[in-house]
């Protein structure tokens, strides 16, 4: 109690600040996707990036791992900033692994591993990478199953699954390694429309018990639902951001009236 | 009918035993190669796509050249061209020469061929593994050597399987060139046999029946290998194309 007080005191902003981005640059060859983005999430934050296609949501969102190497700006995980080379990349192998495993992402595409059971997609690096002991992390693993209620497919290889099932244990694989925070790269986009409500069942009640979230979506009104914080991004700058019920309620600027027109 | 049983009797005066020999000499080599070959060609593979420029380009002269030249020159050229450079070499140091085992020197020589095929078979399966599965363990925290083990190479053998299967089935029959150094495998065994005998047809035929039955076990190995590499592949619609 002494202890976590202290270190409270010494660095409150660490304690508080689950993700920061600071003047993040990011081009493919000539094109420039990212013109200078900055953003930051508090722990227990859902921070939701919106945007027509093209505008650099997802490249962001790829930034913040190292998905995507950053042509330049900052990326601070919990306080700690990512060492980079000149050239961008991360200096340190050990550390942008370690914060890899701190930050869950779950793809578009779900990603599972084909050739492995959803049980052994969810205990894969728990075990093989972290080091937890297979039992501790099968418990874990059945624990979340259940949660995103698909405790009778743990044995089922991910290619007999429908997508919305694909991707709520997508999520699960993601929460099995007690992330930090979480990392949605448009969740539901590669779902057909009557799997998408399942989907964002799970990622709602994941916000309700505060996980701290970055969430590219283009469900809006999901995204005003569970939003803490709302940033619109066009053309690689954020246009504008600001709490759900003023973006979504009474926008500013003319591209973002326009943008939520033409996705309503 | 009883002669032809004599002569394939185990124990002289048949010649059962020599043939049975040459094929446990044949067979260990084509393991032998086939493993050399599956570690070089897995190297060549990620070095192919990963490496620099100077190794793939020292890589793409391997590829090329082995897989131009025919094999039974590449096995005179290897054969005897590396003992001479061995021999020399010692001798220049100062040492007498040496005699290379002919298992050793076959498993290097057809290994090597066979290197530079798996090289381009492994290369290929790996290409075709999708992205996202290699994305999915870098975006959580995987080191690279665990992703290439637990996810890449897992996911390509059910691509690569049926050209490993191909390569086998060569490695047990290019054991038969070796017979042109004197090496005493299946093949040469045989032609003994039969010069002795004069009796042609019935070692050869038996030969033959030899490398079918191993081509049968490797076929049924190989696809029920496949099988299980596959064993997480969207189940197949029928009529689906």
């Amino acid at each position: 109690m002494n202890l976590a007080a202290k270190s409270e005191a010494k660095a409150p902003q660490r304690s508080h600040e689950a993700i920061r981005v600071e003047g993040l640059h990011k081009s493919f060859g000539a094109h420039e996707v990212l013109k200078g983005v900055s953003l930051s999430a508090r722990e227990g934050d859902v921070v939701t990036l919106i945007g027509g296609s093209g505008s650099g949501k997802s490249t962001l969102l790829r930034c913040v791992n190292f998905l995507e190497t950053p042509s330049s700006g900052r990326i601070v995980i919990g306080g700690e900033e990512v060492r980079c080379r000149p050239d961008g990349t991360p200096a340190d192998r050990r550390q942008i692994e370690r914060i890899r495993q701190s930050l869950g992402m779950v793809f578009q595409s779900f990603n599972l591993w084909t050739h492995k059971t959803v049980l052994e997609n969810l205990i894969e690096v728990p075990v093989h990478v972290l080091g937890l002991p297979k039992d501790e992390a099968v418990a874990r693993a059945r624990k979340l199953l259940a949660r995103v209620g698909l405790a009778e497919k743990e044995s089922a290889y991910p290619a007999f699954l429908s997508g919305g099932q694909q991707q709520r244990a997508a999520i699960a694989r993601a929460l099995c390694m007690e992330p930090r925070a979480m990392l949605f790269d448009e969740p539901t986009s590669a779902l057909d429309p009557e799997l998408v409500g399942e989907v964002l069942a799970v990622i709602r009640s994941l916000a309700d018990e505060g996980r701290t979230m970055l969430l590219v979506t283009h469900e809006m009104k999901f995204a005003r639902e569970v939003s803490d914080h709302v940033v619109y991004l066009y053309n690689g700058l954020i246009e504008e951001e600001g709490p759900p019920e003023r973006l979504f309620g009474d926008p500013q600027s003319a591209r973002l009236k326009q943008f939520l027109k033409s996705v309503s | 009918m009883d002669s032809t049983l004599g002569l394939l009797a185990l124990s002289p005066p048949g010649w059962g035993g020599t043939l049975l020999i040459g094929l446990w000499a044949s067979i260990q080599i084509a393991v032998g190669a086939f493993g050399l070959g599956l570690l070089i060609g897995l190297g060549g593979a990620y070095g192919k796509i990963y490496g620099g420029p100077v190794l793939r380009d020292c890589l793409g002269v391997y590829t090329t050249v082995v897989r131009a030249l025919p094999e039974l020159i590449l096995i005179l050229l290897l054969y005897f061209g590396l003992t001479d450079m061995v021999n020399k070499l010692m001798l220049a140091l100062g040492y007498g020469r040496i005699q290379i085992s002919g298992v050793v020197a076959g498993v290097l020589v057809l290994g090597v061929v066979q290197g530079a095929y798996a090289t381009e078979i492994l290369r290929g399966a790996i290409l075709a593994v999708p992205p996202g599965q290699i994305e999915a363990a870098r975006a959580m925290g995987m080191p690279a050597g665990k992703i290439a083990r637990r996810i890449t190479i897992p996911t390509m053998l059910g691509l690569a399987l049926p050209g490993l299967s191909n390569l086998w089935l060569i490695a047990t029959k290019d054991t038969a060139l070796l017979a042109i150094v004197g090496f005493n495998e299946l093949t040469l065994a045989t032609r003994q046999a039969a010069g002795t005998t004069k009796a042609f047809f019935t070692f050869f035929i038996a030969a033959g029946v030899i490398y079918l039955a191993i081509s049968l076990l490797s076929t049924w190995g190989f696809a029920r290998l496949e099988a299980w590499a596959r064993r997480g592949d969207p189940p197949r619609v029928a009529g689906a194309r």
